[in-house]
């Protein structure tokens, strides 16, 4: 699926830059688009090694153990298939909270991890599992709290109060990510039971 | 909800007090269990290098495309072709660029947001739907191609349509929002 989503990115890129006269922008743009990349990736490289390590730290001293154990009644049953207590649910809650506070800087390294724990139980495969997925849909939802990147462009243009969008903002993220888990829940079976059946019977 | 110029700051600087205080606590209470918190984190971090390196394939492949399709003039083209659709669907043409770039890139988006917060105001209708929106969703391509780009997954099963599918229910519910609580 992602393969045919950058394909269509690219395809239509190429077509609309020669309709419109700006396939050298175009040309210019695919090396800019890799260099970007790079210097996005260092940042990303640094905010990693931060809170991996920060993490550790969490870890050892039973701060992640409790973040879990908060978040239990939540996590366990968007996640079924995860072992309460597990490295993976603890990454989860380390993310589900960094993205919560509108950590952003945390809540993608935290989750990162939280992947490499859950693809560390599905074992060799290329195939996403149901926890993946439904992971990754919450993740592609709007947890945060306190918008403050939005509120900072509000004020910046003259807003009377940049957080009166607040109540909207939950409402429409509130029901947005009830919509994605519920999707992401009703898809789960349809394409190949028999996959998931076998993802389910992993050991832990 | 927020009087005064006075308490709209302190929770704006909410964020720039939350990520120091995080990371001290955290190293704070390392140290009160009596850990070598140095030697805890320099194994953390170590085992992020590896970790962040998996993600670079997948950030090159997704930024290019998006790069490329930026460039290319078709976010203006798709615009004014879906504004007749948009017109019978009562969804404000105005904020369909913001909605064509939130799941394929933030900053691109962010920049959209800046463009219709300066031509309508931030205390528009539009302004407010825009922001709202905005918030309540996220780069969808960036996150399922990281994601699972770093633990080598490719076939993501249901994930695309399903976060997809949340995307434009979160453009919906953000212009749903907005007229609910301004309109």
């Amino acid at each position: 699926m992602m393969s045919w989503v950058w394909f269509g990115l690219i395809a239509l890129s190429v077509v609309f830059g020669i309709c419109t006269g700006r396939i050298n922008q175009v040309s210019q743009a695919a090396i800019s688009g890799a260099c970007d990349a790079v210097s996005l990736f260092l940042v990303l490289l640094a905010a990693i090694c931060l809170w991996n390590g920060l993490m550790r730290i969490a870890d050892k001293t039973g701060i992640t153990g409790l973040l879990q154990r908060l978040l239990l009644p939540v996590t366990k049953r968007l996640f079924p298939n995860l072992a309460p207590g597990g490295a993976a649910m603890k990454a989860i809650s380390m993310n589900i909270a960094a993205n919560l506070l509108g950590l952003g800087n945390a809540a993608t390294p935290l989750g990162l991890q939280a992947m490499s724990e859950m693809k560390k139980k599905a074992g060799a495969t290329n195939t996403a599992t149901n926890s993946m997925a439904t992971f990754v849909v919450i993740n592609t939802a709007s947890l945060q709290l306190i918008p403050t990147t939005i509120a900072a462009i509000r004020i910046k243009y003259g807003a009377a109060a940049p957080f009166d969008i607040l109540p909207a903002m939950w409402f429409a993220s509130a029901v947005t990510l009830c919509f994605g888990i519920a999707a992401a829940k009703s898809m789960e079976g349809r394409p190949k039971r028999r996959l998931c059946r076998s993802a389910k019977n992993l050991p832990p | 909800m927020f009087p005064g110029e006075r308490t709209v700051f302190n929770i704006a600087s909410f964020g720039s007090y939350l990520v120091p205080l995080v990371i001290v606590a955290i190293i704070a209470f390392g140290l009160f269990k009596h850990e070598n918190v140095f030697e805890l984190f320099i194994g953390g971090a170590r085992d992020g290098i590896s970790a962040a390196f998996s993600i670079l394939p997948a950030l090159v492949a997704l930024m290019t495309g998006v790069a490329m399709f930026k460039a290319s003039g078709a976010v203006d083209v798709i615009v004014s072709a879906l504004a007749p659709l948009g017109k019978t669907l009562h969804f404000p043409s105005e904020v369909v660029p913001l909605a064509l770039m939130r799941p394929i890139s933030g900053s691109g988006s962010l920049s959209v947001l800046e463009q219709i917060l300066k031509t309508y105001g931030p205390d528009s209708l539009i302004g407010r739907t825009a922001a709202v929106m905005q918030g309540s969703t996220e780069t969808t391509f960036y996150t399922i191609a990281i994601y699972f780009g770093s633990v080598g997954i490719t076939k993501t099963r249901h994930t695309v349509p399903a976060a997809l599918s949340a995307e434009f229910c979160g453009f919906v519910m953000s212009i749903l929002a907005v007229r609910m609580f301004f309109g």
